[in-house]
């Protein structure tokens, strides 16, 4: 059966950043009985990559890319019953706990680079503003995370991303999680200052660098 | 003698800025605003608003917010320490102070950001009180090796103990307040002679949209009640979190202060208030929030005007850069926004000093700045008729080798008509390779070094330094903590 036309407006739903209809032609392969990951993979992921293009171009800007980020949530939404039903994996990635740091309340970067993890694959717990440190570890636990994301706009706050490094040594689960910082203040040097393992400038970066620290784990595992 | 025309602009026509307010009376009237402090809900409530204490929202009624309009004084008195010299903030006088709360300083040697510390700090208001058109002063570094739990008490206290120019400060925790409170009290010799002659401004400030939470609220309370003026700082970014257009973003932006406005009234009627913001244009690549952009000083022009015609001193953070270092960019955006704002008349302009979107202070920025709100006073002062006629009887005799420079006309205006700049290069070319080749950078870096090796300007009497040192202490101990790093370094 040839899918091609349905597959290209699929894309085109998440490039025009258009929910509804996002939704509504996952309804329709769903209906026609196709299979969900095929769907996904052949449907959905090039309209993501196109957006990644448009934005590395320079023609996307934040609110198309928040966008087609929400219009893939809204696909995902519909395909993902069928997914788990048939044992398959939406993810390449994995498990992401994310949140703005302790005695921080901005949260519009974290929020962007939460929709943007979970459009591309990524299953994400967002913990939201003002996150105690214990929290992050507390809910990685619960959930089986492979990343804890933390974010801080203000210098004052940014201090807190290394206590959380530091209390995950404490509590001997430092390797057990890839630690990944992010926000406005927060620079290559200072996710090594804090001890974290990545540090991405935006993000579009979140995503390649998420995918990226995977393929590197899983890499170093089978060695 | 004619009368002098004082420059100024205006962004809104008379019907867009009633249309503006009406509309932001009508958000709080219909959709209401979140206010996040038990208190400030109660008292809401008493006075007719519809206050909801489990979802913590209220809608506040246009009769209430006009009401708590006019028992709002339209100036503001501010007192220098010695409580003698003081600075009308209202109508459209001027007044330039360095942008607050930087968490790091532009290192001149590395040319790069470090944390500040104490040191720095001390640095910083003994700086800014050498610098004669920065009228105020405002706690502008936040020192590293000071715990967060006193921090805001702290630099106001070192502020005190190193400047005689009024404040503008606020405080980062509940705590913070009462400890700052007594600390101008003592310096006044009371409550009620603080409450008289104001020495410190506020700053408290909504969280977009449509939020006051309980640090803030609970400032504009306390505030209200000392007679300490709070300054509402709305900064909605423009489709983040507020709408992407700039008459939208203005009208978010006059229901939160009204709502600030309100509480501090019902809080003391004729509390001093000013209607203020740090707005900005939102950067849809980089997620940033520029204060250098066009966009934001429209914001912040346009907004004050509304304050005005809402009969409010204003005040705005403009003059400020989002440049990293001492470059153009730096120079274009700060001049750019200190003009906008003279020209504006915004009574509080804070911004002097400041790169990096807010959070890094340079002294050479600060040197230079200085020279750049001379400018824009000078600017403001506009052109003057000031004799009569203006010249005709100046040319009587005129020959063909008159000139003016030994005329005594010239000795007499030329020092009040023109100012003469330290730092803007203005050497023939020669004269400047000579000179060195210096920079507008390079001099200043010179001018701040031999400012702060002068003696300090304005110490503190021992007795009132000896009052602050054991209020700080007390505060430090009630927090858990031991001294605190030495202010007489």
């Amino acid at each position: 059966m040839n899918n091609g036309g349905l597959y290209a407006g699929m894309s085109k739903a998440i490039v025009d950043g258009d929910g509804v209809r996002a939704g509504r032609l996952a309804g329709e392969a769903l209906g026609a009985g196709l299979d969900p990951s095929e769907v996904i993979e052949m449907g959905y992921v090039p309209g993501l990559r196109r957006v990644g293009e448009l934005w590395e171009a320079g023609e996307y800007f934040l609110p198309e890319l928040i966008a087609s980020a929400e219009a893939m949530k809204a696909a995902m939404a519909v395909l993902e019953p069928g997914l788990r039903h048939s044992g398959g994996r939406a993810a390449t990635g994995g498990k992401v706990v994310i949140g703005t740091i302790e005695g921080d309340i901005h949260d519009i970067g974290k929020n962007l680079v939460a929709a943007m993890l979970q459009a591309g694959g990524f299953e994400v717990f967002d913990l939201g503003a003002d996150v105690k440190l214990g929290s992050f570890i507390d809910k990685a636990e619960a959930v089986g995370a492979d990343f804890i994301c933390a974010s801080a706009l203000l210098t004052t706050t940014m201090a807190n991303q290394k206590r959380l490094v530091a209390l995950l040594r404490e509590r001997k689960l430092r390797d057990k999680y890839m630690v990944i910082v992010g926000g406005a203040p927060a620079s290559r040097k200072w996710a090594e200052e804090a001890g974290a393992d990545g540090y991405a400038e935006n993000a579009v970066a979140a995503v390649k660098l998420a995918k990226d620290m995977v393929s590197r784990r899983a890499l170093g595992e089978r060695r | 003698m004619i009368e002098t025309r004082r420059p100024k602009i205006e962004f809104l026509s008379p019907e867009l800025a009633d249309k503006i307010v009406d509309e932001g009376l009508a958000l709080l009237e219909k959709e209401g605003i979140f206010v996040e402090n038990r208190e400030a809900l109660k008292l809401l409530g008493e006075a007719g608003a519809a206050a909801d204490g489990a979802t913590l929202r209220v809608r506040i009624g246009r009769g209430l917010v006009l009401e708590c309009l006019a028992s709002t004084p339209a100036t503001i008195t501010m007192y220098d320490r010695s409580g003698e010299k003081s600075y009308l903030v209202g109508g459209d006088e001027i007044h330039f102070d360095p942008g607050s709360a930087a968490v790091s300083l532009l290192d001149h040697g590395t040319q790069e950001e470090r944390k500040a510390g104490t040191r720095d700090l001390i640095d910083f208001y003994r700086l800014v009180e050498t610098l004669d058109h920065i009228h105020f002063q405002s706690t502008g570094l936040v020192s590293s090796d000071v715990p967060a739990g006193v921090a805001d008490a702290y630099r106001l206290y070192l502020g005190l103990l190193h400047s005689a120019k009024p404040f503008v400060t606020g405080t980062f925790r509940v705590e913070g307040f009462e400890p700052m409170k007594d600390m101008l009290a003592a310096v006044r010799g009371g409550e009620e002679e603080l409450r008289r002659k104001p020495l410190a401004i506020f700053d408290a400030c909504p969280s977009p949209p449509l939020k006051w939470s309980n640090l803030t609220t609970r400032s504009l309370i306390d505030a209200a009640r000392a007679g300490i003026p709070s300054e509402l700082i709305s900064m909605g970014m423009t489709g983040a979190t507020s709408l992407a257009t700039i008459a939208g973003t203005l009208v978010q932006h006059v229901a939160e202060s009204l709502a600030g406005l309100v509480i501090c009234q019902l809080a003391r009627r004729g509390a001093p208030v000013i209607f203020g913001g740090s707005p900005s244009s939102f950067d849809m690549r980089k997620g940033t929030t520029p204060m250098g952009a066009v966009e934001t000083m429209m914001i912040d022009s346009a907004y004050a005007q509304i304050g005005k015609r809402l009969k409010l001193p204003t005040h705005a953070y403009m003059a400020l850069s989002d440049a990293k270092v001492n470059d153009a960019q730096s120079g274009i955006e700060t001049a750019m926004g200190a003009v906008l704002a003279a020209l504006s008349g915004i009574n509080v302009i804070s911004g002097p000093g400041m790169l990096d979107f807010e959070s890094c202070q340079s002294f050479e920025k600060l040197v230079i700045d200085d020279e750049i709100c001379g400018m824009a006073y000078r600017l403001i002062a506009g052109v003057a008729q000031r004799e009569e006629p203006i010249a005709l009887d100046k040319f009587e005799g005129f020959k063909p080798d008159f000139q003016f420079l030994s005329h005594p006309h010239t000795r007499c205006w030329y020092r009040r008509e023109h100012i003469l700049p330290r730092l803007m290069d203005r050497d023939p070319y020669e004269a400047w390779v000579m000179a060195g080749r210096t920079t507008v950078l390079d001099k200043a870096h010179r001018d701040v070094e031999e400012r702060l090796r002068k003696p300090p300007l304005s110490p503190l009497p021992a007795g009132t330094r000896a009052d602050l040192q054991k209020i700080m202490a007390g505060y430090a101990r009630s927090q858990g903590l031991g001294p605190l790093p030495e202010p007489g370094l």
